[in-house]
């Protein structure tokens, strides 16, 4: 099939940037849509121009480097998929498909589609582990974790964090990210002992890098290729303030 | 005649090559040496400075563990954050000896399947090592809240997987890699916080920097600003991975890479075994020359998938009309004890034979079906979507088919390679201070890796023997600071910085990836499943012809000035063209079959891969000459104390 693209070119974080047409040939609809991508870099190299910069690694939907936002949506239209797992069987013949990339004050524009989101870094850094130093840990089964409790914290710690819940965001807020994480460490018996200084220290964190605040829209979820649930939102929110009251407490 | 280097027969120690094994009984080994080894004062590592290169499993987990004792950590990776590392990949599990079954297993026993599976071309007393950490690992990745599944009683539960008779693997639904990487990603960050370790993501390392015949730094470029500047250490670490994307089509990342390897053995470092690699049977078929990677599906479907293809050949019926009587389920019926399960060498060795007979379906006639019919009609489509849910819905998107429904394709697909650089007991290379760790090392899994078992050596590496075997090193050397600005950095600094602007320079009518596209073809068809002699001399006349092409007509676009990824990727490639040759150059030495390295010279008449042990029960070491065509091969001899070579039977 043919496709007319409309891609956001930036050179550098500095450029201003536009959208840039271009014919998409020949796409087969067993193509991933980075696949169909790929085929209009090798044209454009062959012509001597600037491919389109984007990021992606392993391609199978797990390591959270790719994403752009299409037709209007984080990831496109394929629900709890990664936009490497997107197919352009998807799409129609002759179809017109905008490609930008994640747009939020956190995550500055690199070039063309890639951002850099680092930020998510940082918010990890302010609390999101263990304290358990190499060599310390008990023995593995010392500590049993009811089944239900362990899937729970797996179907939160599946974020693969590719900040499109950010992009998705009306307000870019990182929220579903964050929250994510403090419900995947906060219902473990491992992650007890730091669960409230966690959660208030993330909140902090991300705040002060520019994420938005959450209104509980719900679009994070909606486009999450992870299918993070809303509940983790609840959760986090359920801990900050029994973190603030723990706190006040400790004041008083 | 001996193709290359010293005679075959010539069994006295190399003496480039001191292993540094350990002696005594071998459950006693690792222990004995973590008590040799020197110790560095607490209040002395900081003033050492640890440079890691790659932040997956191994790197991951060794830079956090060394910010933890204290040290001064640098830690670099290609993308964008560490957690992208390729580890995150992995689907099925980690093998660890608990023995929580009740089954039968044990610390020897996981060595001794480990060894065999490995076709008795790996290290007893590493293996065994690895075996006794193996136990460590699952404590910690437990204790920093790896989500691992669990049974009713909230216990940690095991599945058996590929070619294993007792249940040891842990998992976390198909996405135990993940998880485990996280862990180590998050006691990463938190060292990083903690101002131990410092991490520079889009930093790509492309050399060694050599003082004094040691390594103290390394080159990297700014994948960014494009700036290309030297950091400096005590002492280097790399645990960039393997190189399968040497093929072109792998199921590696599109990132992975041998650059790092690949220039430190042109400094000096030798390269082990590199025609070791290993082709996974569950992989998505090729769908059209536009595919630009491939889809691994865990083995862990092998438990309750039934591999088959048609009995005649030809026969280009839908699968649901063709009836049990016209079906060869061929793995039940060449193997009756392992069945479906039979180590990953043969599984896929099988398939391509199958489909050799042209009795292979889908397009193009490269697959072969992974039928859930059964296991579904005794279990319950509810038991295997909880098994393999995500694995089934990932097989759906791409190929369009319902696999609760419609048997799945599969075909083989390159997959890990169990050849890398040379390291001895402490993990350490031939170049004094530059250790490699995980994939990207040879050490553990000889001939042929067993399933779930590159997370184990990945994190055993990282967490549990560097820690250890690094102190040694540094402790012997002492501190020594060193700046940027000594002539070998400003040197090796120039040699970089040439070479990217050769590649820029070049401005040809081919692409990048058209040349790495031609490359994997001529890798795959003649150093792939099977490798005979006229083969591979093919291939080694095709290979310098390709590279001269490469840099002689390679269209690469843009500048250095700025994120660049068609450079990135020359690079790799550029790279790539090089080793491509060493592999089949050991492909051609190693005349027996062994593991993943099939020659069709060498197979018993029931066509399994036949080892020559009087002539080859050693380790291939190349060193670079200067000559890429004319490396010198040493030979690391290879003692077998406790498990005795056999033919390897999975009948």
């Amino acid at each position: 099939m043919n496709l007319t693209l409309k891609v956001w070119r930036q050179k550098s974080a500095n450029d201003k940037g536009a959208m840039v047409a271009y014919e998409a040939r020949d796409i087969s609809p067993d193509m991933s849509f980075l696949e169909m991508l790929d085929v209009v870099n090798e044209e454009l190299t062959l012509k001597g121009e600037d491919p389109i910069a984007f990021d992606s690694d392993c391609r199978e939907g797990i390591c959270g480097m790719c994403g752009c936002v299409i037709n209007g949506q984080a990831h496109g239209p394929d629900h709890g998929a990664t936009v490497c797992q997107l197919h352009m069987r998807k799409f129609k013949d002759g179809d017109t498909i905008t490609i930008e990339p994640w747009r939020a004050r956190a995550f500055p524009v690199v070039r063309d589609l890639v951002v850099n989101r680092s930020a998510l870094d940082q918010i990890v850094q302010a609390g999101g582990f263990v304290s358990v130093s190499t060599g310390s840990a008990p023995e593995a089964n010392s500590a049993p974790v009811g089944q239900a409790v362990a899937e729970t914290a797996l179907d939160a710690a599946a974020c693969i964090g590719c900040g499109a819940c950010v992009a998705a965001c009306p307000n870019a807020s990182a929220m579903l990210f964050m929250s994510a994480k403090v419900m995947h460490l906060g219902v473990l018996p491992q992650g007890q002992p730091e669960r409230y200084d966690r959660v208030s220290e993330m909140v902090e964190t991300h705040d002060r890098l520019g994420f938005g605040s959450c209104t509980n829209i719900g679009e994070c979820s909606a486009v999450c290729p992870a299918e993070i649930p809303m509940d983790v939102i609840s959760f986090l929110n359920r801990d900050l303030i029994r973190s603030r009251a723990g706190r006040g407490m400790k004041r008083a | 005649m001996p193709l290359f280097g010293s005679s075959d027969t010539d069994t006295r120690p190399d003496s480039k090559l001191d292993s540094k094994l350990p002696t005594g009984p071998i459950e006693q080994r690792w222990d004995t040496r973590r008590f040799d080894l020197k110790l560095v004062n607490p209040t002395n590592k900081r003033k050492y400075k640890v440079i890691i290169v790659g932040s997956g499993l191994a790197g991951g987990a060794a830079a956090a563990s060394l910010g933890e004792l204290g040290y001064n950590v640098e830690c670099f990776a290609f993308q964008d954050s560490p957690r992208r590392a390729h580890s995150i990949a992995a689907q099925g599990g980690i093998n660890a000896a608990k023995n929580y079954r009740n089954d039968g297993d044990s610390i020897f026993r996981l060595f001794y399947d480990t060894v065999k599976g490995g076709d008795f071309r790996a290290r007893e007393s590493n293996v065994y090592r690895l075996a006794q950490v193996s136990v460590e690992i699952i404590d910690q990745c437990v204790a920093q809240g790896v989500p691992f599944a669990r049974e009713y009683g909230g216990l940690l539960d095991t599945r058996s997987f590929g070619g294993a008779q007792v249940s040891r693997t842990f998992y976390a639904r198909g996405q135990t890699g993940q998880q485990l990487l996280l862990g180590a990603y998050q006691a990463l960050e938190r060292q990083i916080r903690a101002g131990t370790v410092k991490m520079f993501s889009r930093t790509e390392m492309l050399d060694v920097i050599m003082v004094d015949g040691r390594a103290r730094g390394i080159v990297v470029r700014d994948l960014i600003t494009g700036e290309v500047r030297s950091h400096m250490a005590d002492v280097v670490v790399l645990g960039t991975g393997g190189y399968g994307n040497v093929f072109y089509l792998s199921t590696n990342a599109m990132g992975s890479n041998a650059t790092a390897i690949w220039r430190a053995h042109k400094r000096g470092a030798l390269f082990a075994n590199p025609c070791y690699t290993q082709i996974h049977p569950t992989c998505i078929p090729v769908t059209g020359s536009h595919q630009s990677k491939l889809t691994l599906m865990s083995e862990s479907l092998r438990n309750d998938g039934r591999v088959w293809v048609p009995k005649k050949a030809g026969d280009n019926r839908p699968p649901d009309q063709i009836p049990e009587a016209d079906r060869d389920y061929f793995l039940e019926r060449k193997y009756p004890s392992f069945g479906n399960l039979v180590p990953r060498d043969v599984a896929s060795r099988n398939a391509k034979e199958v489909c050799d007979q042209e009795r292979g379906v889908g397009p193009g006639g490269r697959g072969v079906y992974l039928d859930f019919a059964d296991a579904i009609a005794r279990l319950g489509a509810d038991v295997i979507r909880s098994r393999y849910g995500n694995l089934f819905d990932m097989y759906e998107r791409i190929t369009d088919e319902d696999p609760y429904k419609v048997p799945m394709r599969i075909y083989p697909a390159v997959h890990y390679t169990m050849g890398g650089l040379w390291v001895d007991y402490n993990l350490m290379s031939t170049i004094p201070g530059l250790f490699v760790i995980g994939e990207a090392n040879f050490s553990d899994h000889g001939a042929n890796r067993l399933g779930a078992s590159a997370l184990m050596q990945g994190l055993a590496d990282g967490y549990f023997v560097l820690p250890y075997t690094i102190g040694d090193f540094l402790a012997s050397a002492g501190p020594d600071p060193m700046t940027p600005d000594v002539p070998e950095a400003k040197q090796t600094e120039a040699e970089v910085h040439d070479r990217v602007k050769r590649l820029l320079s070049i401005r040809g009518d081919r692409t990048v990836d058209g040349v790495h596209r031609e490359l994997g073809h001529t890798m795959w068809d003649y150093c792939g499943m099977a490798r005979n002699d006229a083969g591979l001399r093919k291939a080694l006349d095709r290979i310098p012809e390709l590279r001269k092409e490469f840099w002689s007509s390679v269209n690469v676009p843009g500048e250095n000035e700025s994120l660049n990824q068609s450079l990135e990727r020359a690079g790799r490639v550029a790279d790539f063209l090089e080793l491509a040759e060493l592999m089949c150059i050991d492909a051609l030495h190693r005349t027996e079959s062994c593991g993943g390295h099939f020659r069709e010279e060498s197979q018993t008449p029931e066509g399994e891969a036949q080892r020559d042990d009087e002539n080859f029960s050693y380790v291939g070491a190349w060193e670079y000459s200067g000559d890429l065509s004319a490396p010198t091969l040493h030979k690391e001899h290879l003692e077998f104390e406790y498990v005795h070579p056999t033919q390897r039977s999975y009948k």
